[in-house]
């Protein structure tokens, strides 16, 4: 790795050398090396789960690395803290912003570290210095103004003033244009460009392959942890970035046959909740997976809420065997034959402190295995140890609590606590996320013996593999518009991420 | 004591079983070290057992029995991980309600100079009912505004102590029928928390109540994508909270044949104490009635024993308080030995 090609030193900021940092169960960074420069924009891409933001929280001195090292303007580094990071220059602005919402902008910017006058803040120095700091960002605010009153992209633009009011020579960016609309994306960039002419290195995370020829000067590519490739935006193409990060040959791993679809189990016509998704409208065969496909945030798990009636949608309808059902709550979707395995198995899945027998029968209870209130006790244990039995879940006893499972088999009790109710429509949103790799082969097969038995299936990920493997066809949205129907034919990688990031 | 429900196995594995011990067992434990602790310093400052004195074990339970009560109530609600501080407050109320209703002809009566002599089951249904009016009260403004259940509680404890001194002008009401100042006689009050307790064991081990009020305090959210009418059901927890305020209520004034505005007085404090030394979590989805049991029985070794030792009472609430700060570190240092 050390071989690239050296840059005179001036010019190079920050260099990670082969670093590798491993979670529990998951090797995140494997061996990747990366040369941030002053003067420059340098670009990180790679899709979800590639390693950036490991990568990212490691320079930013948020995880330490398990090997390799950081060497700053030539120094090898070893940050024990953000802190201390912060301290040699290198500031990071989080996708999930950090700032107080009841404080003034002011305030927000120099937080711990605001100009005392006898241990008191001194309000007037406050609003002088973060005055001075935005002008000579050009960034348009009123120190005083609130931060809950202001909009993402001015909050984003706030958290850029703290960032620089450390003096930071690195600015580390994750999707900072997300959740902004395109002309604040713009200001955005000339401040960023701004930057840049002064000499500043800024690493900047993005799935948006349109910013790149825009803003970037460099761009690198990680896929799977590991480091794939750089190039300059004007010599990588479009395509050959897909390409990069999509990478593996993919191998049919998963099981799924494509059976003869039935009729139509669920259809969406114009469904629309502002904010989050617009005029998405599919129909949903007995005995199909339709794969949903697309970056976090494009609006595919709310549009799972709303179909299930967790954050019902506010326009368009939805048809359940042809008939119209008004879905305003869990409960009614659930009478529908409804079931949802959330994407988030804490908080909206497992009840941690308590058993599995209870984790599996909660939602059963509502309907079956009760007489005059009392639980049936051991025809629920019967039924729930049968179907644990089938979704072989390993755990020493009905028991056990269920936090101390493992994440392939706790996946396992939430889909068996939607089968004991039997229900003929499932949407899985990321069915085998944090799961080991035998877990997941099971759970496809399980999946794929349902779908096989007449089930209609709603499978969102963000796995490509997993949705090539198991989908019959992919639906796949970008900014919470569907852009694109795919047979599994067409389905592709490439295809697939050209209409997932535009 | 296994549930009776836990008779099959997955797979039957010895050391599966050895390692889960009822969480209770520590605090029996702790119960039984302060009795021994008392009846040691029994024999060395009073010269007498502390135990072995059948009239003040009664008197003992008989005086934390109305705590029980509110405490069975209160560990519910500390199950969905919510609050009742009102419970005090709606002990005050009820007891008013329901004396005023039980006036005997010759009282001199504050309210209802024509109703007296009423058969008992009147005043003991009125304080049940405006009990269970007030529980719901607050768990309609919890479910309905999502506010705190803290707040909303607090706002209950305000309101109901109001409407208590309203009631009467402030006046007590006395002289009540036989009849009902039976209800506080002798250990009924003592049987009626211990069966209120046993109701609400089984009420939360057996029924489907019970498993839902679990499942709403280990994660409402989950709860809700279940299919748990949450709102519904965190309603009925606070309204049968506030019925056992209610009863409580009655007890107490049975108790003292009398009502008054100022009964009750942080009984809800206690109550809350009783369960958390009980091992509720405040964070919500664990709690047992047993446990709660045994936290009140703490409780009423603490006062007698600090009587029976004739310590001022000013220590007996220092050490109260110690204890109460201890069972919840014991509980947080308990949780975090699971979760590794």
């Amino acid at each position: 790795m050390s071989t690239v090609a050296e840059e005179a030193p001036a010019e190079c900021l920050l260099e990670a050398r082969d670093i590798r940092k491993a979670f529990p169960g998951v090797v995140a960074l494997d061996g990747v090396s990366l040369k941030l420069r002053t003067h420059s924009v340098h670009a990180l891409m790679g899709e979800n789960g590639a390693g950036k933001s490991t990568l990212m929280k490691i320079i930013a001195g948020i995880y330490a690395p398990d090997e390799g090292e950081l060497r700053l303007q030539g120094q090898a580094v070893r940050f024990a803290s953000p802190r201390e990071a912060l301290q040699q220059g290198i500031a990071m602005i989080h996708q999930e912003l950090n700032l107080l919402p009841s404080m003034s902008v002011a305030e927000n910017v120099w937080i711990g570290r605001e100009p005392l006058r006898f241990g008191l803040v001194n309000h007037r120095e406050l609003r002088h210095h973060t005055r001075a700091l935005l002008e000579r960002l050009h960034i348009d605010l009123d120190p005083d103004a609130e931060v809950r009153r202001l909009s993402i992209a001015a909050r984003q633009l706030v958290e850029i003033a703290r960032a620089l009011s450390y003096d930071s020579h690195l600015l580390i960016m994750d999707e900072p244009t997300s959740a902004l609309t395109e002309r604040d994306a713009e200001r955005l960039f000339v401040i960023v460009r701004e930057l840049r002419a002064e000499g500043k290195g800024i690493l900047y995370i993005t799935h948006r392959l349109e910013e790149l020829t825009e803003i970037a000067d460099e761009i690198s590519v990680l896929r799977d942890g590991r480091y794939v490739g750089s190039g300059r935006p004007g010599e990588l193409g479009r395509d050959e970035i897909i390409r990069m990060m999509v990478g593996r040959t993919l191998e049919r791993i998963f099981p799924h046959e494509p059976g003869e679809p039935g009729d139509v189990a669920l259809s969406l016509s114009h469904l629309t909740l502002p904010g989050h998704f617009y005029d998405v409208s599919f129909e949903l065969r007995c005995g199909e997976i339709l794969g949903l496909a697309g970056l976090v945030g494009c609006g595919r798990s709310k549009l799972a809420e709303a179909i299930f009636g967790l954050t019902p949608a506010s326009g368009g309808e939805i048809r359940i065997d042809g008939q119209e059902v008004r879905i305003d709550s869990p409960r009614t979707s659930v009478a529908h034959g409804l079931g949802f395995v959330t994407e988030d198995r804490k908080e909206t899945g497992c009840f941690l402190t308590l058993d599995v027998l209870e984790n599996v029968a909660i939602s059963v209870l509502s309907r079956d295995f009760v007489r005059i209130g009392f639980v049936r006790g051991p025809a629920l244990r019967r039924a729930c140890r049968e179907m644990l039995q089938r979704l072989r879940v390993k755990t020493p006893d009905l028991n056990e609590c269920i936090g101390n499972l493992s994440g392939g088999n706790q996946q396992k009790v939430l889909l068996g606590r939607w089968l004991l109710l039997g229900p003929r429509i499932l949407i899985l949103d990321e069915p085998t996320r944090g799961v080991d790799v035998g877990a997941k082969a099971e759970i496809h097969q399980l999946i794929s013996r349902l779908v096989a038995q007449g089930m209609a299936v709603l499978m969102i990920s963000s796995e490509l593999p997993e949705i090539l493997g198991m989908s019959d066809r992919v639906m796949v949205m970008h900014e919470g518009r569907v852009t694109g129907m795919l047979s599994r034919e067409q389905a592709d990688q490439v295809t697939i991420m050209d209409l997932a990031a535009r | 004591m296994p549930p009776a429900i836990a008779q099959h196995e997955v797979t039957n594995r010895p050391r599966a079983r050895a390692r889960r011990l009822p969480p209770e067992v520590s605090i029996l434990l702790v119960l039984i070290g302060l009795a021994l602790l008392f009846e040691l310093l029994g024999w060395i400052f009073v010269k007498q057992s502390f135990l072995f004195n059948e009239q003040r074990l009664i008197v003992m339970i008989l005086q934390v029995s109305v705590i029980g009560i509110i405490a069975v109530g209160v560990t519910q609600v500390i199950i969905t991980a919510g609050i009742d501080l009102s419970s005090g407050s709606v002990v005050a109320l009820t007891a008013m309600v329901a004396a005023s209703l039980a006036q005997s002809s010759d009282a001199v009566r504050a309210v209802y100079p024509s109703l007296h002599d009423l058969p008992v089951i009147l005043p003991v249904a009125a304080g049940l009912a405006v009990g269970a009016l007030a529980g719901f009260a607050n768990g309609a403004l919890i479910a309905g505004t999502a506010i705190p259940p803290f707040i909303a509680t607090l706002g209950m404890m305000v309101t109901a102590r109001g409407l208590a001194r309203w009631y009467t002008h402030g006046q007590p009401v006395s002289m009540l029928t036989d009849a009902y100042a039976a209800i506080g006689n002798g250990a009924v009050p003592v049987v009626i928390f211990l069966a209120t307790a046993l109701l609400f064991h089984i009420a939360l081990r057996y029924t489907r109540y019970g498993k839902f009020t679990y499942a709403i305090g280990a994660n409402t959210q989950a709860a809700r994508v279940s299919g748990i009418r949450v709102g519904r059901h965190l309603i009925l927890v606070y309204t049968l909270a506030g019925t056992l305020s209610g009863l409580a209520g009655v007890v107490t004034a049975a108790r003292a044949e009398s009502g008054q505005a100022g009964m009750g007085m942080m009984y809800e404090l206690d109550a809350i104490a009783a369960a958390v030394i009980g091992g509720a979590s405040l964070s919500g989805g664990v709690g047992r009635i047993t446990g709660t049991v045994i936290g009140t029985l703490i409780l009423g070794v603490v006062t007698s024993g600090f009587t029976f030792l004739r310590i001022d009472a000013y220590y007996q609430e220092i050490v109260k308080g110690g204890i109460i700060v201890a069972a919840v570190i014991a509980d947080q240092y308990r949780h975090r030995a699971q979760r590794r």
